[in-house]
């Protein structure tokens, strides 16, 4: 059983996954690297996946990535003014999902707002309306972090091209050493990019750095199936169809058996919340979808 | 040798830290450039670039995967008929592969009109195209076999040559034609299929009246192209080549 390993020599463990005291010897899929090797193949791998990336992502999730980041965004569930940090965050995916969230909670707020102005003047009403208007986010803001220049920059042509601009920025950034101060933000996510960072640990630690005391850290991430005979037929689809698809869309093979073998490489949901907790995250949680496929893990810093 | 499929089981779960033996880049590689694949992969991927390649015929590494992965009664068919010609034979020993770094340019142009070696550079010339662009191949898994599917692949551009066939869409179709008689790949047959789709009704009455006709003829009369070692042979004239290998003139 995993959990008994687990008690049983945790810190040699946990400590080999960080790649600290089990030496320099790390781990790119099933292949075994040095760490500075591990972060240039893995640069290279989101170089040549960046254009196809969504695409991809359709293809193999057969569109249900979108309802994975949806739930996350719901989880959140952030309020105007809300200051986000999304790591990992390429081509955007988690930072529009923010943005329209709390533009539609916004548009609740003053929708109930203009109901209480019943008794105001029509110019007081106008005015009001129109100080609002301008703040159609709140005062929200988020932050897209990303180590890889080609992901930030399909990102930010997304953006363009679905008319995001206000309350949005573009970092270019190393998740390990954030180039942000402490306590700046609200919330810190980082959807599908934990498990191609080499130092979880320090990732995790800087994550709770530029928290705000009360903020609250968030990861979406590819987890580990229990049950064993939907285990069978997710390792079938991965390991046989994923790569396939990766040739014939985006004539990459190898990108895409990097991506089905690190997330069988990534640490499972317990082993993450353990990790978590040592950065000094405190009420982690995790949450399943999917049976495990991905999960959830959340942390609040306090 | 036969291939480990890329499906191969984790490591064990406690050995994840780095601490075990892990498999080596590439598994079991048989030549660089090989990703070895288990018969259901070769299935869909045989599927996914026929269907790609149809979808966007820009996607030459779709035609190359095609042929790639349907090839395995063909490839062996063909490298045993090398192995049994004299020249084939010399050919499969040698290996010599058609590169811009391994020819002579200069000398090829510096020949007489008419011969191998001047028509094959003015084809390349007329056409814009290099034989460098060939992709090497990756799901073969017997590396001689490779090694023929890449010797079709970079003779492809003398075939033009000896049938005078530019690189338009009905000159591809017209060599593939050729092709799928000669080598049997079921790629060439497909190709030779469905390529005249995309072409207007007048070029597709030349075709089938006069082009498709020739090409058949001339690919069963012909003895087999791979077997002809064209590195050794620039300064023969085209026309001469042609007729010891059996191709009738083009109309």
């Amino acid at each position: 059983c995993r959990c008994r390993a687990l008690l049983s020599r945790p810190a040699g463990r946990l400590r080999a996954r960080r790649g600290l005291a089990a030496g320099p010897e790390l781990h790119f899929g099933f292949q075994t690297v040095t760490e500075e090797e591990r972060r240039e193949k893995i640069y290279q791998v989101f170089e040549s996946v960046a254009k196809k990336y969504d695409v991809m992502n359709d293809s193999m999730t057969l569109g249900i990535h979108r309802v994975w980041k949806d739930i996350l965004m719901h989880k959140m569930n952030p309020s105007p003014g809300t200051l986000l940090l999304d790591v990992a965050g390429g081509t955007g995916d988690i930072a529009f999902r923010f943005i329209n969230y709390v533009h539609s909670v916004r548009e609740q707020q003053l929708q109930r707002k203009l109901k209480h102005h019943q008794n105001l003047s029509w110019q007081e009403i106008f005015e009001s309306y129109q100080k609002d208007k301008f703040n159609s986010l709140g005062d929200s803001q988020v932050v897209v972090c990303d180590i890889n220049r080609e992901m930030l920059k399909v990102g930010k042509q997304k953006a363009q091209h679905l008319g995001y601009s206000e309350g949005l920025s573009w970092v270019l950034g190393n998740a390990e050493e954030l180039p942000f101060d402490n306590d700046k933000f609200d919330v810190y996510t980082i959807a599908f990019g934990i498990r191609n960072v080499t130092r979880i640990d320090l990732a995790l630690q800087e994550a709770y750095r530029v928290l705000k005391p009360g903020g609250r850290f968030l990861c979406l991430e590819f987890s580990h199936v229990s049950n064993p005979l939907l285990s069978r037929l997710y390792d079938l689809y991965s390991f046989q169809v994923i790569p396939v698809l990766g040739e014939v869309i985006a004539g990459d093979w190898k990108s895409y058996q990097y991506l089905v073998e690190s997330i069988r490489r990534f640490p499972p949901q317990e082993e993450l919340k353990a990790m978590i907790e040592d950065a000094g995250f405190f009420k982690v949680d995790y949450e399943n979808l999917n049976f495990g496929i991905v999960a959830i893990h959340s942390g609040f810093k306090l | 040798g036969r291939a480990r499929p890329s499906h191969s089981e984790p490591p064990d779960q406690d050995g994840r830290g780095g601490e075990e033996e892990e498999e080596e880049e590439g598994w079991h590689q048989l030549y660089p450039g090989h990703i070895p694949t288990s018969p259901l992969q070769k299935a869909l991927l045989a599927a996914g670039s026929a269907v790609m390649a149809l979808y966007d015929p820009y996607r030459h590494d779709m035609v190359a995967v095609l042929g790639e992965t349907t090839g395995c009664l063909a490839l062996p068919n063909l490298r045993d008929k090398m192995k049994n010609h004299p020249e084939g034979y010399h050919i499969l020993q040698e290996r010599p592969r058609i590169r811009l770094s391994s020819l002579d340019m200069a000398r090829l142009q510096g020949l007489p009109d008419g011969s191998l070696g001047r028509e094959y550079v003015r084809f390349l010339e007329d056409n814009k195209v290099s034989p460098d662009t060939r992709m090497p191949p990756k799901f073969v898994d017997d590396e001689e076999l490779a090694y023929v599917i890449q010797r079709y692949r970079e003779v492809h551009d003398l075939m033009h040559t000896l049938l005078g066939m530019p690189t338009n869409m009905l000159g591809e179709v017209v060599v593939k034609w050729f092709e799928a008689v000669q080598t049997g790949l079921p790629m060439c047959v497909l190709g030779a299929a469905f390529g005249p789709i995309r072409l207007s009704t007048r070029k597709l009455q030349v075709l089938a009246t006069e082009l498709v006709p020739w090409a058949i003829r001339s690919g069963l009369n012909a003895s087999c192209v791979l077997n002809v070692y064209y590195e050794q042979r620039w300064e023969q004239p085209v026309e001469s080549l042609r007729e010891e290998l059996g191709i009738f003139p083009p109309p």
